[in-house]
């Protein structure tokens, strides 16, 4: 009983964590955007502007609600709710800390350990797409749509590209439990060491999931006014925005999760167990995570938008093949190793 | 046909195919991405401006002030010349005779009464200092007319043009 609780209580940390997180990567974005470009970006809502986040939820909120006429009322409802729960569900599998011992029981910090968590992740992401297909068809404006279609079919592209990158890592982890994924990579054995090409292809699709920079093809605002979310307005619109952060949040933590040995770094995974360990690895996983979103908003704030027959080109002909060279080398390595 | 040259600063482009190294695009994006994050430390260009100024240049010329003499008084005799060298048309003003008792109030025989410049007319061009013949009204270089919703608020009267008269310890 108390352990479903203790369960609860974890989901519930996790749940206004993502949001929090995802709450401050808008103004994150913005300040480092600014940096970038030597401005200072928002500075007005309480010191260094802290309280921008707020403010911009509160405008949100007060904005008039707009349905166009013609849009289907449901589906346009249901696009950013969709949207925004499965962007939350990702984080489930996630192990963000070692185990902790309370009262003598052990407690994982990690919503459920599945042993299929990397498939679980692929499944709810391919689902995420979903709510901008829904919300782009559903305003039955030509830019939406253009928007959804451009989302749904560079989603599967790069998905491909993604799926077939993992697969080398899990030859070499043999497991698909994030877990244990993670535990395989105490001390310096870092995935991404092993798998820098692995490594390279599943950030670039990574962007291309996430609908970022250079590849916001989805919500390009130079052809498409707005993209899938041309008609959507207050807390539908903020929801769909949010989401894109959350993912950017989640995305992050998947990528030191499989690359970066997730809660482990080399000094603190020897130390003894106990609360100094358990807080100090936490801090790493978050660290990392918080590393990999700089690194989103740098590259968004860096480079151009690609061309639609670029990003095509580039997930066809370019990240598929060389994710199968990647299989086919670390399948030749590990028969070596075998033999 | 050749083209000729008239200067030596034409540029031909080359249009050699990519290198291997430019198609992968990386060494561009690593390249480009150190060039930003060069900028993330740099000092930042900004001006937060109701704390900080901008500093203005010693002849910048801003808000006009309509000046008094070393007593106090002011020293615009109204005889219109500001307004008749005014390209934007912005100075209007109504003269009135001094009268007994207020020579510590008005330097001249004849004065002001109404004095008005249209902030929106003005294109602050700093003929109305140059002709004026009595030194009475100047463009200030750290005053600008600020911002207002109301058309009227821009019809500077003599209580915002008239220098503000300071008591001089003697
Ligand atoms: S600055 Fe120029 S435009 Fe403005 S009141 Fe003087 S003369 Fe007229
Ligand atoms: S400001 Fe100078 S030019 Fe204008 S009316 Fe007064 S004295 Fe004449």
């Amino acid at each position: 009983m108390s352990w479903i609780i203790l369960k609860i209580i974890f989901i519930s940390i996790i749940f206004g964590l993502s949001l929090f997180i995802a709450m401050y990567s808008t103004y994150a974005e913005r300040k480092i955007a600014a940096f970038l470009q030597d401005r200072l970006g928002p500075n007005r809502a309480g010191p260094f502007g802290i309280l921008q986040p707020l403010a911009d939820g509160i405008k949100l909120f007060f904005k008039e609600e707009f349905i166009p006429l013609k849009a289907d009322r449901w589906l346009f409802l249901m696009g950013p709710g969709f949207f925004m729960i499965t962007a939350l569900m990702t984080s489930a599998v996630i192990p963000f800390g070692p185990d902790i011992t309370i009262d003598g029981k052990s407690f994982s910090l990690q919503a459920t350990d599945i042993n299929v968590g990397l498939l679980y992740i692929f499944g709810v992401v391919s689902l995420g797409v979903y709510g901008i297909l829904i919300g782009g068809w559903a305003s039955n404006n030509k830019f939406s749509l253009l928007g959804a279609i451009r989302a749904a079919s560079q989603n599967i592209s790069y998905e491909l590209a993604m799926g077939l990158s993992i697969v080398a890592l899990v030859m070499m982890s043999s497991s698909l439990s994030l877990k244990e994924i993670v535990d395989q990579q105490a001390g310096w054995h870092w995935n991404v060491f092993y798998q820098p090409l692995g490594f390279l292809i599943f950030i670039i699709c990574a962007f291309a999931e996430t609908n970022r920079a250079p590849f916001d093809l989805p919500e390009c605002e130079t052809e498409l006014v707005g993209g899938y979310h041309t008609e959507f307005s207050s807390m539908k619109l903020g929801f769909y925005l949010f989401a894109e952060y959350i993912n950017m949040f989640v995305s992050s933590a998947i990528l030191a999760t499989l690359f970066f040995g997730g809660y482990h770094f080399p000094g603190v995974s020897s130390m003894d167990p106990g609360i100094v360990k358990t807080a100090l690895s936490v801090a790493v996983m978050f660290g990392k995570i918080f590393f990999f979103i700089f690194l989103f908003m740098w590259v968004r704030w860096t480079l151009p938008r690609f061309r639609y027959d670029q990003l095509m080109n580039l997930g066809w002909r370019v990240l598929i093949p060389l994710a199968v060279i990647n299989i086919l080398v670390t399948g030749a390595v590990i028969l070596y190793k075998m033999m | 046909m050749s083209v000729v040259r008239l200067t030596d600063r034409i540029k031909v482009m080359e249009r050699k195919p990519m290198t291997f190294l430019e198609r992968i695009y990386l060494p561009a994006i690593i390249k480009g991405m150190s060039i930003t994050i060069s900028h993330f430390f740099k000092k930042k260009a900004t001006i937060s401006y109701p704390e900080q100024k901008r500093p203005m240049s010693e002849v910048f010329r801003g808000l006009h002030i309509l000046k008094r003499d070393d007593r106090g008084a002011e020293r615009c005799t109204a005889c219109g010349l500001c307004a008749l060298a005014c390209p934007a048309e912005a100075i209007s003003m109504t003269a009135a005779e001094r009268k007994r008792g207020e020579e510590l109030l008005y330097r001249e025989e004849k004065y002001a009464a109404v004095y008005e410049i249209n902030m929106l007319r003005c294109i602050f061009c700093g003929l109305c200092e140059e002709a004026c013949p009595k030194a009475a009204i100047f463009l200030q270089n750290d005053k600008l007319a600020p911002a207002s919703f109301e058309r009227e608020d821009f019809i500077y009267g003599k209580d915002r043009l008239v220098e503000p008269f300071l008591l001089k310890k003697t």
